[in-house]
């Protein structure tokens, strides 16, 4: 830390980040499907040899992807169509299990639980990360470089040692909340309390999270052309302006990008409540979050038919909010 | 203008004191959980419980003495976790990471027949939720016999699309088709221009898909935590989710527990914070990738 050098991201520039200035590279990347092609076809033999390469390349990735995503999927759909009885075994219930989720009120609060909390939580967490990578972007000093390092520190801890974390201060027998409110002569506010289980949690996937999209962010805005800056400048523009007008326009692909990437997350929330639930016995119950839910009924209660069900289900939800969200941003195309 | 110039442009010395001042309230806000943790990990259960002040050191610091309570603790069960958790990390991380650069690298610089369409399926597997694939892996485990072992832990961390996307994006960028061209004509196979042109020019991206999958896999809990049941497979993280589990249910009678979960929690992350630290200038140009385009 402290030299100039590990100040600049170490990767040469990369081409696609700057329209203005297209490389050679790029041009022929833009222009590949007609040109190569055609001078594919006119190579003949080669191509089987590249259909064959290309196989060989992606090959063993594929059959990871077969047996550990499709194969699980499917059979999480097959088990999810059934239903294991105490009598008369296992019977074919068709959508029966989905049938009793969407009416089950446990599951229900559970999605209801996690969409508020993704509602609040996200867009706190991507202002905190914005904030924070236009003021470690627009000041170079010491101090914003040693910033940069300390708020990522987070994200190299696991989710569950976070919580654990977090557990110890806001616990009355050990944390310090009890000496800091007792200072102004207030009663410490109690997290694992019904009231405030929802805060204590928001708070501690901020903490995590903040950082690492900090420097997603922070790396994008050190990929924009600083002449575009000079430019906006002689135009008369003022510091706030270029942030709000340049910088925030420019990284909207990389916002896009990690809300994408949180609200997949968020959604799924299951480490952070189920560490806290310990401390926090009678607040959080095994179903407080679809995914808490689904491992309670498939471990708890043996009912992995059940249990599958609401994977699946809770699978779908992620996906249908994920289209949504990118359909009414229309940046589908520019994403992918 | 040219690129070298315009960076010293951004390099003038600017202080703007409000903005920092609110960034040293973030950076206070981070670490307060990691300086709790330092300093109570410090002292015993009694400087736990009966100490009043909960954000300073006690009178006595007895790190050696909780550090060897801790890895001798129910037969020094701890040190076991810690290996675990690193055989997984090292196991998932570089199998996911050879995986995703091969994977990558092919769906960049090969047109090969049925290379869209699995693509495409690869960008939707990007919006499965991993935890959803957890309870029917454990089914498939469970039948198959794997389940209580290694293998459930490490076969599944071996799935990164991310990982595929991130290196298409970058070999795509960063590896020019002619000098790849140039190689094969000067008489170099497949595997030797992927080998000796291409990989060192995606290395970069290639360190980041590395950091981030052994992250993933030393973070991981929902998966081990369902197909483990034997504590001497537990990663840590399992590990010490359990002895929190005990020392909440009995809180009397465990008191000595939580100073070992504290030092563990401590000494569970500094692996990775070193870790962090010494490969930062690698991971910082790879990330930059997936956020841009």
């Amino acid at each position: 830390m402290g030299h100039a050098v590990l100040d600049r991201p170490a990767h040469p520039p990369l081409p696609s980040i700057d329209p203005s200035e297209p490389t050679m590279t790029l041009l022929i990347e833009e222009s590949a499907s007609s040109t190569q092609e055609k001078a594919h076809k006119a190579r003949g033999k080669v191509r089987l040899r590249e259909h064959l390469m290309g196989w060989l390349f992606v090959g063993p990735f594929g059959i990871v992807f077969l047996a550990m995503l499709i194969a699980p999927l499917g059979y999480a759909l097959y088990l999810s169509l059934w239903q294991k009885k105490l009598i008369g075994g296992t019977s074919f219930v068709f959508l029966g299990n989905y049938v009793k989720a969407f009416t089950d009120p446990t599951f229900l609060s559970g999605v209801w639980f996690v969409v508020r909390f993704s509602l609040v939580a996200i867009p706190l967490q991507i202002l905190i990360a914005l904030a924070m990578a236009l003021i470690v972007d627009a000041v170079t000093s010491l101090f914003t470089r040693f910033s940069r390092l300390m708020v990522f520190l987070p994200y190299a801890i696991p989710t569950v040692i976070g919580a654990v974390m977090w557990g110890f201060l806001y616990s009355k027998s050990f944390g310090p909340l009890t000496d800091i409110f007792g200072l102004f002569g207030a009663p410490a506010p109690d997290f694992f309390s019904k009231n405030l289980i929802f805060y204590g949690l928001i708070n501690v996937v901020t903490w995590q999270w903040a950082g690492y999209y900090m420097i997603i962010l922070y790396a994008a805005l050190q990929g924009i052309d600083p002449s575009l800056y000079e430019a906006a400048r002689m135009d008369g523009a003022g510091k706030w302006q270029i942030a709000l007008r340049i910088k925030i326009p420019l990284i909207a692909p990389a916002l896009l990008l990690i809300l994408v990437f949180s609200l997949i997350g968020t959604l799924q929330f299951f480490n952070e409540p189920q560490i806290l639930r310990y401390l926090a016995a009678g607040t959080i119950a095994p179903g407080f979050t679809p995914n808490m839910y689904a491992y309670q009924q498939a471990f708890g209660l043996a009912n992995f038919n059940y249990g599958s069900a609401i994977s699946f289900a809770l699978g779908g939800i992620v996906f249908v909010c994920v289209y949504a969200f990118l359909f009414f941003t229309r940046k589908r195309r520019s994403f992918f | 203008m040219t690129g070298s110039s315009s960076a010293g442009a951004r390099r003038r010395p600017q202080r703007h004191l409000p903005l920092q001042i609110f960034l040293g309230f973030l950076v206070v806000y981070f670490l307060v959980p990691f300086w709790w943790v330092i300093v109570n990990s410090s002292k015993d259960a009694p400087g736990l419980f009966g100490g009043s002040n909960t954000l300073w050191f006690a009178d006595q610091v007895d790190y050696f003495g909780n550090i060897q309570r801790l890895f001798t603790y129910d037969g020094g069960i701890y040190g076991r976790w810690i290996l675990n958790s690193t055989l997984y990390a090292f196991a998932g991380g570089i199998g996911a990471t050879i995986l995703a650069v091969m994977a990558g690298y092919g769906f960049a610089k090969y047109r090969f027949a049925g290379r869209r369409f699995s693509f495409s399926i690869l960008l939707g597997a990007l919006m499965v939720p991993a935890t959803a694939l957890v309870i029917p892996t454990f089914m498939m485990f469970s039948g198959l016999g794997l389940t209580n072992t290694i293998w459930a832990v490490i076969l599944p961390s071996l799935l990164n699309p991310f990982g595929v996307y991130l290196m298409h994006v970058y070999a795509r960028d960063a590896v020019p088709d002619e000098i790849l061209d140039a190689a094969r004509v000067d008489g170099a196979g497949e595997l030797r221009t992927f080998l000796q042109v291409a990989f060192p020019l995606m290395r970069p991206a290639v360190v980041t898909v590395l950091l981030l999958s052994a992250v993933a896999s030393w973070n991981n809990y929902f998966l081990p935590l369902a197909m483990l049941s034997d504590n001497r497979l537990f990663p840590v993280t399992v590990g010490l989710g359990l002895w929190q589990g005990i020392a909440s249910a009995n809180n009397s009678g465990s008191t000595s527990l939580w100073s070992l979960i504290i030092l563990g929690a401590l000494v569970s992350v500094i692996p990775l914070v070193i870790a962090f630290f010494t490969l930062q200038r690698h991971w910082r140009g790879g990330l930059s990738v997936g956020g841009l385009r």
